[in-house]
């Protein structure tokens, strides 16, 4: 018997009954039927006794049960400016909302949609997307804006299409379009991405999240709270009534310190030039006045904007979409003198009457290339005013050999070079204050002398954005004291009559040796505006008005640096033109730094921005 | 020699009216799916696509001979309970530690057990004298609990559980003495208490709300509430296929996976439920019947554990949905979506179908 082979182990316990075995197990087999079939007997009287015996009961709870919860999206808060004029608005337009469970073929419909209505291309793909936020039954936007013609001609056949409805909203506007789409950015439709950062409940019936600047940072404070609507539905889930409210809580409106006569005289006044213009209230760090240019209207992208028109603001020339104001990083240039000068008078290493001779050239032991005047031939002798208000590079050349690279750098690290701002707006640029530690961090390079020469006027490794370079002067205008720049002035919660004003921003105030110092530098940029020689004394406002300012140049190619480049020089090769100034002299209420790329001279086409800026923020008596 | 392998060459081994039964209910269940889905033909699509991949586990099972099974036997429960341990630490899963992800395929190692637990009792018990003696009953009984322990661990009561229930069915089989089998339910409700020591408190809270589900009604109590509406609300006639208002508005929780059976009373009544227990009924005594048939002890235990374990899924899942036992994450087989537990149960009848089929074989 091969078979036997396969059950080997039963030849080893010869004791096994299979007959008796066999009978017993369908005993068993049996037993174990019988009492499924009893347990299911036992279901079968609970279903009978849910479905038949209590089925009034239930069934009218089911009815009942067509409550649905539905959220009602609050407003979002509007932004004003200091005065009160509205920079980002709510207007009530009208958009498409679509059921997708009651339409059917959602591809069909939204093709003969689109033969009265006009849609991008990829208007089913990102409703096919959005879709998924949403549950069955809910109604998904599918475009924004209508236009009237549009919600005419919708009207029209309106009987044509079941479970399509316009539906009243409000759109977010700017009115002043891109003259601050870096400042506020602007809301766009929400997608993945941006639920991962929120609370998705408080979400569910918001269409549009803040995408960048303003609306970005202060999302929190400008969404609001989603309010429940309690809706009675029949049976195929359509609206019958609405029992009960539980009401939203509106966003915030939001008061900027900008001043928009200010915002509006500083982008004229850099005309069709790239460039950025930053202007701070020295007393508290408050911005007044962010621009920079080029930018693009950011309405467009508030109602979904097409593919090639985002393209086309994309590769625009200029690269509107970067903020320089924050993001530029631009050599600071002879801009830097008068903090090296403040830092030389600090730590004693120049008094106010030690003079140098400047011959045009300044040469290093053992180097025969020499750093250079921007003037010809030198500027004779002169002293820490007349270094200021001439811009005198020799003078700064001894300075900062003196000081060493690092005591210079930890001095201008306290008016915020090389670290962020804290600017309540993201992605802030942090620049670059160059020191031996920092160069053998990021370069791994041992730092050389003739590098700490040129860092003396601000070149070499000097990187600052316009917000730095703003906040910067602001603190050498109020002597000492280093704000966090502030956009946000105060807040008007929903309901509430009056707005609050915000807290007040980080501040760090400096150590300070000898006031009289701060005097001296004060003196010397006056000058620069005032004085015979000043390097700005083109933009000297009307007495009895007087400002203090700098001059400064970025190199943009490896070229001397000459305060009044030839006209003749192609464009993309002339210098960035900077200016940094802050007015009134005497009780400084304002303090600028601007910007023009490839302008060339500071003092010829910067000097004049900031004036402009100064004069519209004086004009108004503040 | 050709008589010993006929599985090998012959027409497949199936069946017939034990295949019928199960194509219908399966037939039944995507009806049903396409309904709970919200009308979704991809997921009756998907499900279609498993149910496929069953049905060939199922075939292929059926064509190997269980002699060659039980070779196999202790190679698989060592192979299980290895994966379970590796769960233990390798284990991917937000809160519990049940799947193994393998690159490829993920998948819960626990499933394996389902079939290799009353496969390694009943290979333990086949050449042994039945009814069993005191030592063998205690080796079963430690076949059984460690791989019960470890999912319990996981943590996965409701599987460990089943797969306690399973191996405890190749005892009743075997002939265990009533006497034994009332003391070891004894002592089974006295280790009770020592149970709700060891739950997770989101189980204990399961039970707490079963127990009292009025007393959380938006939240927790929320599933046994809303289930017993659309089971009640369905009638004797129910609502009409597509026609669940409990369904379709979304207030049934888990409405395509462990509580598809409330979304079949709602829309088909106490008929439609009836229909489905008869269903459930046929295949389990067609199973039974089969298994009685079968030569080795081995093959009866065997066949006989499977079907009585996919009856108690039956059981279980229809008690859950008409708030008679607390919720536990126990699918209504072959019918709910979801992946594993339909190509086990499958692979179970196939194993079944091979043990009838080669019947007159081995003995």
């Amino acid at each position: 018997m091969k078979i036997r082979g396969f059950s080997g182990r039963q030849a080893a316990l010869p004791l096994k009954d299979h007959m008796l075995e066999g009978r017993q197990y369908g005993r068993r087999a049996l037993t174990a039927y019988a009492i499924l079939a009893g347990a299911v007997l036992l279901l079968a009287v609970r279903y009978f006794y849910l479905q038949v015996a209590s089925y009034e009961e239930f069934a009218t709870r089911s009815v009942n049960n067509q409550v649905r919860v539905v959220p009602v999206a609050p407003n979002r808060g509007v932004i004003y400016d200091r005065r009160g004029r509205p920079v980002a608005e709510n207007l009530p337009a009208y958009r498409l909302e679509l059921v997708p469970e009651k339409v059917g073929d959602v591809e069909e419909t939204i093709a003969a949609l689109g033969r009265i209505i006009e849609l991008p291309p990829d208007a089913l793909e990102t409703f096919q997307a959005q879709r998924k936020r949403y549950r069955d039954f809910d109604s998904v936007p599918l475009k924004f804006n209508l236009s009237e013609v549009e919600v005419a001609r919708f009207a029209v056949d309106r009987h044509r299409y079941d479970g399509i409805e316009v539906v009243p909203y409000l759109a977010r506007h700017y009115p002043y379009g891109e003259l601050l789409t870096h400042v506020l950015g602007y809301v766009g439709r929400l997608d993945a991405d941006d639920l991962a950062r929120v609370d998705s409940g408080n979400y569910r019936g918001t269409t549009h999240i803040g995408k960048d600047g303003i609306e970005r940072y202060y999302e929190g404070l400008l969404h609001g709270t989603s309010g429940l609507e309690k809706i009675e539905t029949n049976a195929q889930g359509r609206t019958l009534q609405v029992l009960g409210r539980d009401d939203p809580v509106h966003g915030d409106d939001l008061i900027l310190s900008l001043d928009m006569q200010v915002q509006q005289a500083a982008w004229e006044a850099l005309g069709d030039r790239p460039g950025a213009v930053v202007a701070i209230d020295p007393s508290d760090g408050s911005v007044l006045a962010m621009v920079s240019k080029p930018a693009f209207d950011p309405n467009p992208f508030v109602h979904g904007i097409s593919r090639e028109a985002y393209r086309a603001v994309v590769s625009a020339p200029g690269r509107p979409l970067f903020n320089r104001a924050i993001l530029g990083g631009y050599e600071p240039g002879s801009t830097m003198k008068p903090y090296i000068a403040l830092a030389g008078l600090e730590l004693g290493a120049i008094t106010v009457d030690d003079r140098v001779f400047s011959t045009g050239r300044f040469y290093l032991p053992g180097l025969n290339k020499p750093f250079r005047d921007w003037k010809k031939g030198g500027h004779g002798w002169v002293n820490i005013y007349g270094a200021i208000e001439q811009s005198v590079n020799t003078y700064f050349y001894q300075l900062a050999l003196k000081l060493g690279i690092d005591r210079m750098h930890d001095n201008l690290a306290r008016f915020g070079f090389g670290t962020r701002s804290g600017v309540d707006l993201l992605g802030e640029n942090a620049g670059v204050l160059p020191s031996t530690n920092w160069k053998r961090g990021y370069l791994g390079q041992p730092w050389y002398p003739g590098e700490t020469v040129i860092a003396g006027i601000g070149q070499g490794f000097n990187v600052a954005t316009p917000l730095q370079m703003a906040n910067a002067v602001a603190t050498l205008a109020n002597g000492g004291t280093r704000f966090e720049p502030r956009l946000l002035f105060a807040r008007k919660p929903a309901g509430d009559a009056h707005a609050r004003r915000v807290a007040a921003p980080k501040t760090e105030r400096m150590p300070i040796v000898e006031p009289a110092n701060w005097a001296i530098v004060h003196e010397g940029m006056r000058l620069v505006v005032h004085g015979d020689r000043g390097t700005a004394r083109a933009v000297r406002p009307e007495p009895p008005l007087q400002m203090a300012g700098k001059s400064g140049t970025a190199q943009v190619a490896a070229q001397a640096v000459d305060e009044d480049m030839d006209e003749n020089t192609a464009t993309h090769l002339r210098h960035h033109a900077l200016f940094i100034a802050y007015a009134p002299y005497e009780r400084p209420s304002i303090a600028v730094a601007t910007v023009v790329e490839h302008g060339g001279g500071g003092s010829r086409h910067a000097a004049p921005v900031a004036r402009a800026v100064i004069d519209a923020w004086l004009e108004q008596g503040q | 020699m050709r008589r010993l392998l006929p599985g090998w060459f012959g027409w497949p081994q199936l069946d017939a009216p034990l295949l019928v039964g199960l194509l219908l209910l399966m037939a039944f269940g995507l009806v049903v799916l396409y309904g709970a889905s919200g009308g979704s033909m991809d997921t009756v699509y998907r499900q279609a696509v498993r149910l496929g991949a069953g049905l060939v586990a199922m075939l292929i099972l059926s064509q190997v001979p269980p002699h060659i099974l039980r070779i196999w036997t202790p190679w698989l429960y060592g192979l299980g309970v290895l994966l379970l341990l590796a769960t233990w630490f390798f284990g991917t899963g937000r809160s519990t530690n049940r799947w193994l992800d393998l690159g490829v395929i993920r998948f819960q190692p626990s499933e394996i057990m389902k079939l290799a637990v009353p496969m390694m009792m009943a290979w333990y018990l086949h050449p042994r004298r039945l009814p069993p003696e005191w030592t063998s009953i205690v080796v079963s009984l430690l076949i059984l609990a460690v791989p019960a322990i470890l999912i319990a661990r996981q943590p996965d009561l409701g599987t460990a559980l089943l797969v306690a229930a399973s191996g405890g069915f190749v005892l009743f089989l075997s002939g265990l003495q009533w006497r034994l089998i009332l003391g070891l339910a004894g002592l089974a409700a006295a280790a009770a208490p020592a149970l709700w020591m060891v739950m997770r408190d989101y189980q204990r809270q399961r039970v707490l709300t079963f127990l009292d589900p009025e007393s959380d009604p938006l939240g927790s109590g929320w599933n046994i509430i809303q289930s017993k509406i659309a089971v009640g609300s369905g009638g004797l006639f129910g609502k009409g296929w597509l026609n669940g208002t409990q369904s379709r508005l979304e207030f049934i929780p888990e409405r395509h996976t462990d509580f598809i059976l409330a979304v079949l009373s709602e829309e088909f009544g106490l008929l439609g439920v009836l229909l489905l227990f008869c269903l459930y009924l046929f295949i389990a005594g067609r199973g039974l019947h089969l298994s009685s048939l079968a030569r080795t002890t081995y093959g009866r235990l065997l066949a006989g554990s499977l079907v009585l374990t996919f009856f108690v899924y039956v059981l279980v899942n229809a008690g859950m949905v008409s708030g008679l036992l607390p919720v536990v994450g126990v699918p209504l087989p072959l019918i709910s979506y979801g992946g594993t537990s339909v190509v086990t149960l499958l692979a179970g009848f196939g194993i079944l179908m091979s043990i009838y089929s080669h019947r007159n074989f081995i003995r």
